[in-house]
């Protein structure tokens, strides 16, 4: 135990001085192109909700085709392919990447730091347009002739940049130029949520005090810091190889009867450099839900996170581990086949860090005091729906076993579990959270838990079945399910069923979308710190955080950020920014 | 993939050696009270940032070169030549280095003018570093060596493209940096920026001189058997 | 109290629709019939897991539900339970481990008894060559590839002159003899995948692949691809025939035959179009 001084009079004054902040002086540089790490937090939020939608709806026309093949008259072949690698592109760089990491990341990292702000602002705005350039060059190739790259979100080559694949002319370019700036941009943002947490913390955060949150934005953040310029370099030498004859993944080929003038190059290659960035954006996506789902489950179970430090180590553990695990989705790839022993026991390692996360979640739950809060509904939800894939992982991760599952619809289910549908649920959970803390007004309750009863019991009615046409042999990323002796009428009544259900799910979310604008001038007015939560971001100065995040001073911190029911204390929560209580630190003492 | 993997463990190595000092064993829910966690003063966070993003320029660079000696072992490898101007190339980037080395001890001394002149001079032979590499380009463009005629030479002109990307957007910074120099000079604050900028520029050239460095290394064919011998090594 | 209520049922249900519920994998037809015991293992470890999670989850959420007056427990930690847990989470994970990395050893390591087939894939149809009597598939060269020569064999390779290459028929395999499939691609990645046999791997171009198997049921079964290849992937369809070694020759016997008759027709064309011209 460190020696710690007593009370207020115990800290002493400050040696750095406050930041000096950029104050915006016209309506632009204030709402649009602002420095300030909310607003940009809620330009990244909304683009990416708004991509969102449009992504739910592509994969509404997916089902629908998959079910009643041929019924809508525009979705052929070309068309089908060109929605799974839009939706598929969408959602895991563009929705929920940006989402955790921009939207998340920026609104709640200075918050719950105690910092006025991020370190380099202007590099945060930055950040926001390069995404925002990202996404329009990503929609503009459904405009260009050809329409958008149907070469599937993996963009294996030599499919993706040969003829038979769709957007072979334009839209392959416009996706990889698209994910060039996107990367750029986010490098900008995750220098930025590194450098903040390792340096803008407020007096007596010490990162062992940090909020869960923080550390999963943190270490995903740096993941990303380090993965993308695999997915960077990977796209540039594809571009080249497009635009330019070189051959890096390109070997001798025959397209349609003509010899092409490429040689040599390796797929396997790209599928190393693809999925090196591909398995850590897996934990990018999961390590900020981690984070937020362990907060909400303290706040709303009014009881300290338990096994903190556990929590953190794995976190820690699972970043680094994440970066040698990624042949797993190359089992079957042709790669050098010893890879598999190394590969398969990595990735079941890592599922030990894992367990305990999920372990602790429901421990915390252990002689709580649960109140069911839409965001508590949401973690558990969380929780069931994360389970479920990590476990179908298991079976995905033990390299024999992947041999007969890998690329049906095992798969698809799978990773719909474990990386869509639970850090989904995450992110609704975490905006009933914060959504007051942005607003000042709380989400409406009953159509809260309408979506929550469609989303949660709906993605498990869509993604549970799924894994057992995947079983029976049905593979991904087919057009039509088509006709084999294998699949019985009934595997055809299963699949019209999914398609029913997730027409109402994606219906449901118009529900959310509409609960988050209705509530922004009708929601019930929240106060400062509606769910009697520890953390810095509910003790600011103001409801919603005035530019500057906290008043004339910043708070000091003096304990960790989860002492609920805290034994002898008067409230069932204590701030971290409260001084110690009379008698707290002998009665603490182990 | 092996290179870029050494390379992450050096990183995540770096990362646990500073996590150790965070006391990450510690049992937070029983230190009630203010623990100060300033007894120096904290390295600026421009200085952090650079280094923070360094480890990802560098992980680009480790993984064209995993890149490259995967594509390395295939049969339709013709390595380029090596023009002698790379030499030349070499020690203009590090004429540049010791310049900004050389401001940054000028700048210690509070001497302006040298300050200013060094930061000339790094500027003229990075520039002048690039416009050798573009010469490079052009040699061999002449002699048939096109980008797509073999992987060799694709790899050649992708590596030393990226890392002229990688001096080009250092001399943006370098602009910024004499711009300032040129400009008032008045009070500590600015002085205080001016030396951080210098100091960061030097830590960021001499990143460049090494991965350049490595480069040449692969380029003039040196590597060959260092990868031979990892080959054997690991089969 | 629903919620307690729907975490049951989501346990419940989901156990009873993996024993229930009529979408299971088909009948093995080859020998992996160790990957299926591998799956089976994991399938029991993890379904514990899940219902013991949603279980015990349902359990807290009735028990520790908020009541007027209920205060939560403050406990940082336990660590004799974390590491309890710890350590029971690595014997399972190990208890899968184990049978998997043994069947991929036994996976990768083809029998020197086997025979080899090849298999190429190509946008969208699936050729077959089988070794002549000599038991060797001859080299071959994406650039011998033409209309006479669509799998571009060597001609000048000995090993290949009897080599037997099928099109737009099925496969056909004799039961119980080991084989080892060598895949090859004219174009892009695809994946040889019969759901019976299990055992997949992906076709690259400019490199083969490969994996091995022994047929152990007669039928007739359908190919799909399983690795994207374009927009015709869910049509490039193949069958392949499990049949005795009798009338296996005899299909063999077939092809050959076929394969003689056709090389004398096409230098006999050749030679028409000479004198012609």
């Amino acid at each position: 135990m460190v020696d710690v001084p007593l009370g207020v009079g115990g800290v002493p004054p400050a040696e750095v001085e406050d930041v000096e902040l950029y104050h915006p002086k016209s309506w632009v540089t204030h709402y649009v192109f602002s420095q300030d790490a909310k607003i940009i937090a809620v330009q990244y939020s909304v683009t990416a909700l708004s991509i969102g939608l449009v992504a739910l709806m592509l994969s509404w026309l997916m089902r629908v085709q998959l079910a009643f093949p041929g019924a809508l008259s525009f979705i052929d072949a070309d068309a089908y392919y060109q929605l799974i690698t839009m939706h598929g592109m969408m959602m895991v760089v563009y929705v929920l990447t940006a989402l955790f990491l921009g939207g998340f990341g920026n609104y709640l990292i200075p918050l719950m730091l105690g910092a006025r702000d991020m370190v380099f602002p202007y590099a945060n705005m930055l950040s926001f347009w390069f995404y925002l350039l990202a996404v329009v060059v990503l929609f503009a190739s459904f405009a260009v002739p050809g329409g958008p790259t149907g070469a599937g979100w993996t963009l294996y080559p030599p499919q993706s940049i040969t003829a038979g694949t769709p957007g072979l002319a334009w839209g392959i370019i416009m996706m990889l130029v698209s994910l060039m700036i996107f990367i750029i941009g986010f490098t900008m943002g995750g220098l930025n949520y590194v450098v903040t947490v390792l340096q803008g913390r407020t007096r007596g955060m010490t990162l062992m005090r940090m909020p869960l949150t923080v550390w999963g934005i943190f270490t995903a953040s740096v993941m990303a810091l380090l993965a993308f310029p695999a997915l960077f370099v990977g796209a540039v030498m594809m571009l080249f190889d497009r635009l330019l004859g070189t051959s890096f993944f390109m070997p001798e080929i025959i397209e349609q009867g003509a010899r092409l003038p490429y040689g040599g190059g390796s797929p396997i290659l790209f599928q190393h450099l693809f999925w090196f960035f591909g398995h850590p954006e897996v934990y990018i996506v999961a390590l900020p839900a981690f984070g937020i789902v362990s907060d909400l489950i303290s706040v709303h179970a009014r009881r300290n996170i338990f096994g903190y430090r556990m929590m953190v180590w794995a976190i820690v553990a699972i970043g680094a581990l994440s970066f040698v695990v990624w042949a797993h989705h190359m089992y079957v790839s042709g790669m050098n086949p010893y890879f598999g022993f190394f590969f398969a026991t990595t990735t079941l390692i890592i599922a030990i860090p894992t367990a305990i996360k999920v372990y602790n979640w429901v421990l915390t739950l252990w002689r709580g005091d649960i109140h069911l809060t839409v965001p508590m509904l949401f973690a558990l939800a969380f929780i069931v729906t994360f389970v479920n894939g990590g476990l179908t992982g298991l079976f995905l991760g033990n390299v024999v076993v992947d041999v007969p599952l890998s690329d049906t619809m095992f798969v698809v289910a799978h990773f719909h579990m474990v990386m869509g549908v639970a850090p989904i649920l995450v992110i609704f959970g975490a905006l009933y959270h914060w959504y007051p803390k942005v607003t000042g007004r709380l989400l409406n309750v009953p159509l809260g838990q309408l979506h929550f009863w469609v989303t949660f019991l709906g993605a498990y009615l869509i993604f549970f079945p799924m894994h057992y046409l995947g079983l029976m042999g049905v593979p991904r990323r087919y057009y039509e399910m088509g006709e084999t002796a294998i699949y019985p009428q009934s595997a055809h009544d299963l699949n019209i069923f999914i398609t029913v259900t997730a027409l109402l799910v994606g219906a449901a979310q118009f529900a959310f979308v509409f609960n988050l604008i209705w509530s922004l001038r009708h929601g019930r007015e929240a106060g400062g710190n509606p769910w009697r939560a520890c953390s810095l971001e509910w003790q600011t100065s103001a409801t919603p955080p005035p530019h500057g995040n906290f008043g004339k001073e910043l708070p000091i911190v003096y304990r960790w950020a989860y002492d609920y029911n805290v034994p002898g204390a008067p409230e069932d929560f204590i701030p971290q920014n409260q001084p110690p209580l009379a008698g707290e630190i002998a009665s603490r003492a182990p | 993939m092996i290179i870029v993997v050494a390379f992450l463990a050096i990183v995540i190595v770096i990362a646990a050696w500073w996590l150790s000092t965070q006391r990450i064993m510690s049992k937070p829910w029983l230190e009630i009270g203010f623990i100060d966690e300033l007894p120096g003063v904290r390295p600026p966070p421009t200085k952090i940032g650079l280094g923070i993003f360094l480890a990802v320029a560098g992980v680009l660079f480790a993984l064209s070169i995993s890149a490259y000696s995967m594509r390395l072992q295939s049969a339709d490898w013709w390595p380029l030549p090596a023009p002698r101007l790379l030499w030349f190339n070499t020690g203009l980037l590090i004429l540049a280095g010791a310049a900004l080395e050389w401001t940054k001890r000028q700048s210690r001394h509070a001497d302006l003018d040298g300050v200013r002149f060094g930061l000339i001079a790094a500027g003229v032979f990075t520039l002048a570093f690039v416009i050798g590499q573009l010469v490079v380009w052009r040699e061999l463009v002449g002699e048939g060596y096109f980008l797509a005629a073999n992987p060799a030479n694709a790899f050649f002109y992708l590596m030393t493209g990226l890392h002229m990307l990688h001096v080009l957007g250092g001399l943006v910074a370098l602009a910024r940096v004499t711009f300032r120099a040129f400009g008032s000079y008045e009070g500590r604050g600015e002085r205080d920026r001016l030396r951080l900028g210098l100091e960061l520029c030097a830590i960021y050239w001499h990143f460049l001189l090494v991965v350049w460095l490595v480069l040449f290394a692969l380029i003039a064919g040196w590597a060959g058997e260092f990868f031979e011998i990892c080959r054997q090594a690991l089969s | 109290m629903h919620v307690v209520l729907v975490l049951v049922l989501v346990a419940i249900g989901s156990v009873l629709f993996h024993f229930l519920s009529p979408w299971w994998w088909t009948p093995i037809a080859s020998n992996w019939q160790y990957i299926d015991d591998t799956i089976i293992i994991t399938f029991w470890i993890t379904g514990v897991v899940f219902v013991a999670v949603l279980l015990f989850m349902a359990y807290c959420v009735w028990r520790f539900r908020h009541r007027e007056g209920h205060k939560a427990a403050f406990e940082p930690e336990n660590r004799r339970l974390e590491t309890g847990l710890t350590v029971i989470t690595g014997l399972g994970v190990a208890a899968m481990l184990a049978p998997g990395l043994f069947v991929w050893n036994h996976f990768i390591t083809v029998p020197p008894d086997a025979s080899e087939i090849e298999i190429v894939g190509q946008q969208w149809q699936w050729s077959f060559r089988l070794p002549g009597k000599d038991g060797k598939l001859g080299r071959s060269s994406i650039d011998s590839i033409a209309d006479d020569n669509p799998l571009g064999l060597d001609k000048n390779d000995p090993d290949g002159r009897d080599d037997v290459v099928v099109q737009s028929e099925d496969l056909h395999l004799p039961i119980g003899k080991p084989i080892k499939v060598v895949l090859r691609s004219t174009d892009v990645l695809h994946n040889f995948y019969v759901p019976e046999f299990r055992a997949k791997m992906d076709i690259l171009p400019g490199s083969s692949t490969y994996f091995w198997l022994t047929p152990t049921r007669t039928g007739t079964f359908d190919i799909l691809c399983a690795e994207l290849c374009g927009t015709g992937h869910p049509y490039m369809r193949g069958s392949v025939v499990v049949e005795e070694q009798l009338s296996y020759d005899v299909w063999l016997d077939s092809q050959q035959r076929r394969m003689v008759a056709q090389q004398d027709g096409t230098k006999g064309q050749k030679g028409e179009v000479e004198v012609q011209q």
